[in-house]
């Protein structure tokens, strides 16, 4: 009897250790990190993420203009950006233009761009405007 | 706990494979373009190659009338292409869509869009997008049309009711008849949880400005629109 009960208590076990197949198998779909994947360059994402309203030209022609009550900030002009300092710039994109006394309509990109992106990004304006510290 | 995790677990593989099956009724032309299961690739190369939006959350997402109806009649809904940042040129004031990448939807006849409505509706998200999400509040229409288009600056990527408004994300004019109000609260919420890197951020709304764009949004374009 003993020895039945403890066969049918590894046969639980055993159910319990064949469930985690499939839940591994879940996890694994579900959680799949991109591992080893590099970013791209970060003209590209500039180019999805920025270019919708700042334009191809990164001078705030972008696509969304007609729909824009103000206009978005020229990335080549050398003075003004010259003047914001690269911790305003990070700022105004990991946390949005409110963040910065600038325009609500700068959204945050934080959840969507990381810290080592959008340190990128800076370093990728200042080449933009030709004002480079 | 113990007995918990083998029923949590047959959760989760009947949902994958109800997802799987209905997702196996459509034409294999569908997922060409479309992701039609949750895909397992969340990188930014993913979106920057596909050819068209996911579509494995489509029965949470869309109306089924509006689906059936569209995929007989498909009409743009995003008027610079997708994904956009593909289709884009120079213009002489501002950026303007290439008409010439724009790649037409395929026409479906009416037994194939209602089997391929059936099969979509079948692909639910109830994790994503929870019955409630919207709690109803019509009243809150008058300020989300105010949040649509000046205070929380929806227009800059959408058009809405007028037609007027940015290019780079769909059009919202008919919203209400296209898209289901749960769907359209959660995803304005939180966009990357249903895209991960998708070009519309998440806005820092409260759940109050979340309502009100719902109710705005969802009578868009509806017969029935008050």
């Amino acid at each position: 009897m003993r020895i039945f009960a403890n066969h049918r208590m590894s046969a639980a076990r055993g159910w319990t250790r064949l469930a985690l197949v499939p839940a591994l198998a879940a996890a694994a779909l579900i959680l799949t990190p991109d591992i080893g994947r590099a970013d791209p360059p970060i003209e590209q994402v500039y180019d999805i993420y920025c270019a919708q309203c700042h334009g191809l030209k990164r001078n705030g022609t972008g696509v969304n203009l007609p729909g824009l009550s103000v206009r978005p900030r020229d990335h080549t002009d050398t003075k003004g950006m010259g003047d914001t300092p690269d911790e305003e710039l990070f700022k105004a994109i990991k946390d949005g233009g409110l963040a910065v006394n600038k325009s609500a309509l700068m959204p945050t990109w934080s959840a969507v761009l990381s810290d080592k992106q959008i340190t990128e990004m800076v370093k990728y304006l200042r080449k933009v405007c030709k004002c480079g510290t | 706990m113990k007995n918990k995790l083998p029923l949590a677990t047959a959760v989760i593989t009947a949902a994958l494979l109800s997802t799987a099956h209905a997702a196996d009724k459509l034409d294999a032309s569908c997922a060409s373009c479309h992701a039609l299961t949750k895909p397992t690739d969340t990188s930014i190369e993913r979106i920057i190659n596909r050819k068209g939006p996911d579509l494995w959350y489509a029965g949470s997402k869309f109306n089924a009338d509006w689906l059936m109806a569209w995929l007989q009649d498909p009409k743009p809904i995003r008027p610079a292409g997708y994904p956009y940042f593909k289709v884009i040129k120079e213009g002489p004031e501002h950026d303007v869509p290439d008409a010439s990448k724009i790649t037409a939807h395929p026409k479906l006849a009416k037994a194939a869009a209602e089997s391929a409505t059936a099969a979509l509706m079948a692909l639910k998200t109830p994790d994503l997008v929870p019955a409630g999400a919207f709690k109803g509040d019509a009243a809150g229409a008058r300020m989300g049309a105010l949040a649509f288009t000046k205070l929380r600056g929806c227009i800059t990527c959408h058009q809405g009711e007028d037609g007027k408004g940015g290019f780079s994300g769909p059009e919202l004019t008919n919203a209400g008849a296209r898209l289901q109000p749960d769907f359209i609260a959660a995803y304005t919420a939180d966009p990357q949880r249903f895209d991960p890197h998708i070009w519309m951020p998440t806005l820092t709304l409260k759940d109050q400005d979340i309502q009100r764009l719902t109710a705005y949004l969802s009578v868009q374009g509806r017969g029935d629109k008050k």
